[in-house]
């Protein structure tokens, strides 16, 4: 997984609430094994026609939103279908923080496995940084993970919330199933006593 | 100090609690399918990983697949032949058990883990999709996890979790006729929006949950992640352990004796905490549809298309009048009145073999409208063999239904199954997201009898209309 420690980049606005995660990636482009090339198809139904031209009006079909880093949105974002393809398709297009008032559970944890940062900020100041963001090229945002701010163009400062240990994983790019595997001794505790204590839960 | 069922379920779980709180849980039963794997097969071999335990991992092949012959002499897209290959030469690779495509016992992975009796009171269960709270229905602590959870558990049967905050749905009364848990659910959901629920886990209360049969509750569990919650649950009861008993996994001689013993224990203590409790009278809810964009824009099948410009703030209305755009609507117009084009019966919500037969009980005798395609998906090779020694199959053929083969079909538009752009479907699945269906598709969520109606109808209609006609043999 990349690390996230700062950032400061144009952000894409997308004011809307309930964004799910298939119109961040379709279930016809899940069908590729592998990890990358899902930025093709990152909001596909609203980024292209159906004669498969560009959609001018999508704003991540603008200049200079084709560059965004960054992400804004409304309530509940990532909602639906639990496909860790949104967060790659994100990720393969160049998006590496989503700054919502909200998300929702699984979305805001595939998030975090894939090194990309959702960042909870009250409405009024995801509506303030959407202002921000539509003036263009010049606007940027910056994320400033270890210090938990993000900071708006003309420098006004905002606190937002990360549990330690995803903070941890996510500044160092650190994978967890190494650190799980840490408390391997513990897993062999557990099973041996619930084969003791429950042994129907051991079937063929 | 009293505990509830996600709580007692969770404390029995917990490997290590770590520093910050986070918790190490122990996996029970991990349901594996083909869209969500194969990413995380890759990430093991890479590191040099297996399968920590296989035996407690169960693979099924169920998104991609075609639902009518064609299945029998393969898979015709080839990324899709590709992603179901891959799942098929992981399974061998890995050591995992996996269900053959063409076994008696495919279907839909929400379908199969209780009717094999994998899924069990107590346990914690994930699956790459968030419908996994559909097991919750066997009162088990059941969620949908992303790949590289599913990489986790593959890896080390553990996930790192933070505690769920618990909430209430009581649902008391009785349900009128015409309705069921889809009715509830939608009702629910409609009530809570799609974030009432978020970063809780819902357990379902109350004597109208009790008197739903486990279909029932699979149905209202399974729609439960719509309603934002982590996860949805019922207590296990007699209705449950009689379910267990009839399935092949169910626990035997004193095997059965303890698990029974420990699964009385698991209801909610008297007293115990809630964060949230949200009430509903039963006998208040009315056949439901949603007419929107979101499994929360839902209303009895009695009502109008809202305008949007009676939206409370500048937000909602703009996404209402995007959603009655996208929809093909007017502000006004009657739900009762709009034509649909396809019927779809089928997916973990609602392909049991109660939601078959209730949809049978309605098209028997009748015929389905011109022009309107109605397809019936079981979930499941067993929902199908049980149906066609009931006879349903030819009810519904009869009927002008189209019976096909299992699988998550027209839910999600990766196979063959599709709606066409502008096509408007009455469909008992659980998403009606823009394109859930297929691109430029419109789908209105219902339970299995209202579907039959619409059918019936060639418009969406109210099944309180459609009393059966005759008893089902
Ligand atoms: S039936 Fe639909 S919701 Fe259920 S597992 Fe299949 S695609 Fe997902």
């Amino acid at each position: 997984m990349r690390a996230f420690t700062t950032l400061t980049a144009i952000a894409a606005p997308l004011p809307l609430a309930n964004v799910d995660t298939d119109k961040i990636i379709p279930a016809r482009f899940l069908k590729s094994i592998s990890r990358a090339g899902f930025g093709k198809h990152l909001f596909a139904n609203a980024r292209f026609n159906e004669d498969g031209s560009e959609n001018p009006d999508f704003v991540l079909n603008k200049e200079p939103y084709r560059k965004a880093k960054i992400l804004i949105a409304f309530e509940n974002f990532g909602c639906g279908s639990s496909r860790e393809h949104a967060p790659w398709a994100l990720l393969d297009f160049g998006i590496r923080c989503v700054i919502a008032p909200d998300f929702a559970d699984i979305f805001n944890n595939n998030c975090f496995k894939n090194g990309v940062l959702p960042v909870r900020l009250p409405r009024e100041v995801c509506e303030q940084l959407i202002e921000d963001a539509q003036l263009g090229g010049n606007a940027r945002i910056t994320v400033d993970l270890e210090r938990q701010v993000v900071i708006r163009p003309n420098g006004e400062e905002h606190h937002f919330p990360v549990d330690t240990l995803r903070k941890h994983l996510m500044l160092n790019g650190l994978d967890d199933i190494g650190q799980t595997m840490q408390h391997a001794a513990r897993i062999d505790d557990y099973e041996a006593k619930q084969k003791a204590s429950q042994p129907w839960l051991v079937q063929a | 100090m009293p505990k509830t069922l996600f709580d007692k379920i969770w404390d029995a779980h917990v490997v290590e609690t770590l520093p910050d709180g986070t918790a190490l849980l122990y996996i029970d039963l991990h349901l594996t399918h083909e869209v969500t794997t194969p990413q995380a097969f890759d990430g093991l071999r890479a590191a040099g990983r297996g399968i920590r335990r296989p035996e407690a991992t169960l693979g099924v092949i169920d998104h991609n697949i075609a639902t009518d012959a064609s299945r029998y002499t393969g898979i015709v897209d080839p990324e899709s032949a590709l992603q179901v290959a891959t799942l098929e030469r992981n399974a061998v690779e890995f050591g995992m058990p996996l269900i053959p495509l063409l076994d008696e016992r495919q279907g839909i992975v929400h379908v199969i883990g209780p009717e094999l009796g994998r899924s069990l009171p107590g346990m914690t269960i994930v699956c790459g999709d968030s419908h996994t709270s559909t097991h919750g229905a066997m009162g088990a602590l059941a969620f949908g996890i992303g790949t590289s959870e599913v990489e986790h558990v593959l890896a080390t049967q553990t996930l790192l979790q933070r505690p769920a905050k618990n909430m209430r749905v009581q649902v008391d009364g009785n349900l009128a006729f015409g309705c069921s848990g889809k009715d509830i659910v939608l009702a629910v959901i409609g009530k809570i929006g799609t974030a009432g629920g978020t970063g809780h886990v819902i357990e379902y209360a109350g004597d109208a949950i009790r008197a739903l049969d486990m279909a029932g509750r699979m149905t209202v569990c399974n729609m439960t992640i719509e309603g934002g919650a982590r996860a949805g649950m019922v207590a296990p009861d007699q209705t449950t352990f009689d379910y267990i008993a009839r399935t092949p996994g169910a626990p035997k001689g004193a095997n059965w004796e303890s698990a029974l013993a420990w699964w009385r224990t698991l209801p909610s203590d008297e007293g115990a905490i809630f964060d949230k409790i949200v009430t509903l009278a039963a006998n208040e809810i009315a056949p439901q549809v949603t007419w929107g964009t979101s499994p929360e824009d839902v209303l009895p099948i009695t009502g109008i298309v809202p305008n949007p410009e009676d939206a409370p703030n500048e937000t909602r209305r703009a996404q209402l009048q995007r959603m009655v755009e996208y929809m093909g609507l007017q502000p006004g117009q009657r739900l009762q009145d709009l034509p649909v084009d396809v019927v779809f019966i089928g997916s973990c919500t609602n392909s049991r073999i109660e939601d078959i037969r209730a949809a049978a009980a309605i098209a028997k005798g009748r015929h389905v409208a011109d022009g309107v395609r109605a397809m019936v998906v079981p979930g499941s090779g067993l929902v199908k063999l049980q149906a066609e020694r009931e006879g349903l199959d030819s009810i519904l053929r009869e009927a002008g239904f189209e019976w096909r083969e299992p699988g998550c079909s027209m839910c999600l538009g990766m196979n063959p199954d599709k709606l066409k752009p502008g096509q408007r479907s009455a469909s008992t699945s659980n998403r009606n997201f823009e394109g859930r269906q297929g691109p430029g598709g419109r789908t209105h969520l219902l339970s299995p009898a209202m579907a039959a109606a619409a059918a019936l109808a060639g418009h969406l209609a109210d099944v309180r209309d459609y009393q059966p006609k005759e008893a089902l043999s």
